[in-house]
């Protein structure tokens, strides 16, 4: 787009000559003043535009500013808040077990173990779900079809997760408990991964509402990541003979990697700050679990349940360490997720199949 | 001109304000009394005129914070503050009791349409884990020729903190010596076994969904809700099935309680009392900030005493027994 705007403002010569060689359909006395662009008579009529592009380039290291200071001051007031619960317990907070408001013990390793397990079953289940539609979608779909699946993915999205919860304990909990939980037992049970009394809600239930929430938001990354792939890839690697998948996997997939693993980590995000559909779900308890059918806590969760009724300055410190240590998470899983993309992309350039 | 009428119309409009607000009071605190203070307030208001009383359920940990710092007229809770956080208090409160309140428990038993009977240990020693399915022979003793299935028990609790958990709690604490070792009182504690749920709503909803699940909400809960509760053994030996009348009997038969009320009567005594009943306070500072206030606060609570208690059955709370009601009377004369 930028680059066709200086040859229009270019063009009134060229257009004049073409139109009179053209004929007479227009009166050519009026044509050189009306094909001036109109960014071009904006230009020529203000006075130094130097001012405002300084006002604009201040405004902008504003904006950009901003965001630094956002998260200073909540990192600024996570800190300071938390003192008394970092000085009772220092680093011994992050790995204790015990969440113990009456006899005033705390420690977060079980709700830093049940956000990252319930991101992680989270991920399993969307990821590959969250592809295959985004592959369908942009690949094999028929054009019919494109717009009302891109548009039930993204309705997902709109839906408040206060409703995936309701939604969770009226269908999801009874269908784990009576279905699917007795059929990953018995086909899965080897594992090691299910086992104890399910009761439908556990760290398995919240992982899949999880997964339902986070998977628009990666199909339609992912989706849109595919589709600005240049079709002459597709058609080059079509070319020297490649399948269908073939093509999808070595000239799309390939080239769209950075894009999904974003796409991917944006899910991440939202699925370790989930609070209200997760709370409901994963059964509020501060244990590390032992199988996937074990009720669990979240980090978010904890501060959303017990905040309101804390009691006591070293109970509310340590809710607000829980604040910190949620941020910690998300920086360290973020920094994980970078790391990954540097490992995906190094060395090979990423249009190069 | 413009300009003139302009600034002339804000000073209206701030004018208007700040009589709103010599005539509005901020309270905030326990959510489990909301629906009766609402009510209460937008009564004494409507007959006061132009008065504006709002009340945020912020829960009652909130409450004390806001009150002991002076950000709100008034707090109210349903526990009573501890003796470190008076000490701490920026502003002396009285603790006033208002109504009493209940915990009852909740069961899904399939096939069993009589009312469970539950003794105070056994219900400490399901939520210990250590009886674990339904058919035990101490919870087969106190119902007998009821036939009770195999299956196991799952204990469902209140994750987020709340009153309803303290009640429950320090309930349990009485009976049980060993609830008291191990796990306590407190608006949230480290449960031995169980899941949680958020909210009387929550806990009603598992009970409901999960076949052999027990669970403990607010009486008031389960009655508007028509919810099937158990009977509970009280002091005296008997299986009270919970009531507003066993409730306030609660309040009536704990005798000499402290002069500032803050007083736990879980467990007390008497035939009829039910043994999971409480309180829920006002907190009211001993000297408000601006007197007008104070003036209006003594007026609502006694204008509660004359008209408000009489409606708290409508809304199924239980009313202060008369012989509190008598004390309280004289309590308020200390507010300024």
């Amino acid at each position: 787009m930028i680059n066709t705007e200086p040859s229009r403002t270019r063009l009134p010569a060229v257009l004049a000559t073409a139109k009179n060689s053209d004929g007479a359909r227009d009166e050519p006395g009026e044509e050189i003043p009306q094909t001036i662009s109109p960014i071009r008579t904006f230009l020529m009529g203000r006075s130094s535009g130097a001012g405002v592009d300084l006002l604009f380039y201040g405004v902008m290291v504003l904006c950009a500013v901003s965001i630094f200071v956002i998260v200073l001051a909540i990192i600024f007031v996570l800190f300071q808040n938390s003192a008394l619960s970092r000085h009772q317990f220092g680093f011994t907070f992050f790995k204790g077990q015990d969440w113990d408001p009456v006899s005033g013990l705390f420690g977060a390793w079980p709700f830093i173990v049940g956000t990252l397990l319930s991101s992680l079953i989270a991920l399993v289940i969307a990821v590959p779900l969250a592809l295959g539609v985004a592959i369908f979608v942009t690949e094999l779909c028929p054009k019919f079809l494109q717009g009302p699946i891109s548009f039930l993915t993204e309705l997902l999205a709109a839906i408040p997760s206060v409703v995936y919860g309701l939604w969770g304990i009226f269908v999801l909990v009874p269908l784990v408990r009576d279905h699917v939980g007795p059929f990953l037992l018995k086909y899965l049970g080897w594992t090691g991964l299910f086992g104890g009394l399910n009761i439908g809600v556990g760290l398995l239930t919240a992982g899949i509402i999880l997964a339902i929430m986070i998977l628009p938001v990666i199909s339609s990354l992912t989706r849109d990541v595919m589709r600005a792939v240049p079709t002459s890839q597709r058609e080059a690697v079509l070319a020297l003979g490649a399948t269908r998948w073939e093509m999808i996997r070595t000239g799309v997939l390939r080239n769209a990697r950075i894009g999904i693993v974003g796409s991917i980590i944006l899910g991440l995000g939202r699925a370790l700050g989930e609070t209200m559909a997760v709370t409901m779900l994963i059964g509020n308890r501060a244990e590390v679990p032992h199988s996937l059918f074990s009720p669990a806590h979240t980090l978010a969760s904890v501060i959303a349940n017990e905040f309101s009724e804390a009691t006591g300055d070293l109970y509310l410190s340590s809710l607000i360490e829980i604040g910190l240590a949620l941020f910690a998470v998300t920086i360290v899983v973020n920094a994980i997720a970078r790391l990954l993309i540097w490992a995906v992309t190094r060395g090979a350039p990423a249009r190069v199949a | 001109m413009k300009l003139r009428s302009l600034v002339a119309g804000a000073f209206a409009l701030v004018s208007v304000v700040a009589t709103a607000g010599a005539q509005s009071l901020n309270g905030a605190g326990a959510t489990f009394p909301n629906p009766i203070y609402s009510k209460w307030f937008y009564e004494f208001s409507q007959q006061k005129g132009g008065l504006k009383i709002n009340y945020q359920p912020i829960g009652s940990g909130g409450g004390i914070r806001q009150v002991s710092d002076g950000t709100v007229d008034f707090g109210a809770t349903d526990g009573p503050m501890t003796d470190d956080q008076i000490r701490a208090a920026k502003v002396k409160t009285l603790h006033i009791p208002t109504v009493l309140g209940a915990v009852v428990p909740v069961y899904n038993l399939k096939g069993v349409s009589k009312d469970l009977n539950f003794s105070g240990d056994v219900l400490a020693a399901i939520y210990m884990g250590e009886i674990k399915t339904w058919n035990d022979p101490r919870i087969a003793k106190d119902n007998p020729g009821v036939s009770l299935p195999n299956d196991p028990i799952v204990p469902v609790y209140r994750s987020d903190g709340s009153g309803t958990t303290y009640i429950f709690t320090d309930y349990l604490s009485k009976v049980s010596g060993d609830w008291q070792g191990k796990v306590g009182k407190a608006t949230s504690v480290k449960w031995p076994t169980g899941i949680g749920q958020k909210g009387n709503e929550g806990v009603a909803g598992m009970v409901r969904q999960t076949p052999s699940s027990i669970g403990y909400v607010e009486l008031i809960y389960a009655l508007q809700n028509k919810m099937q509760f158990g009977t509970v053994k009280n002091a005296a030996g008997k299986f009270i099935k919970a009531s507003t009348e066993g409730v306030t009997a609660a309040g009536a038969n704990v005798k000499n309680g402290p002069a500032d009320y803050r007083v736990s009567i879980t467990n007390a005594p008497g035939a009829t009392t039910y043994p999971i009943s409480s309180y829920t306070w006002l907190l009211i500072p001993v000297k408000s900030t601006d007197p007008n206030k104070g003036r209006i606060l003594v007026e609502f609570l006694n204008w509660m005493l004359d008209h408000g208690e009489a409606e708290a059955q409508t809304l199924s709370y239980a009313a202060l027994p008369a012989g509190v009601q008598t004390s309280v009377r004289q309590t308020i004369k200390q507010i300024q």
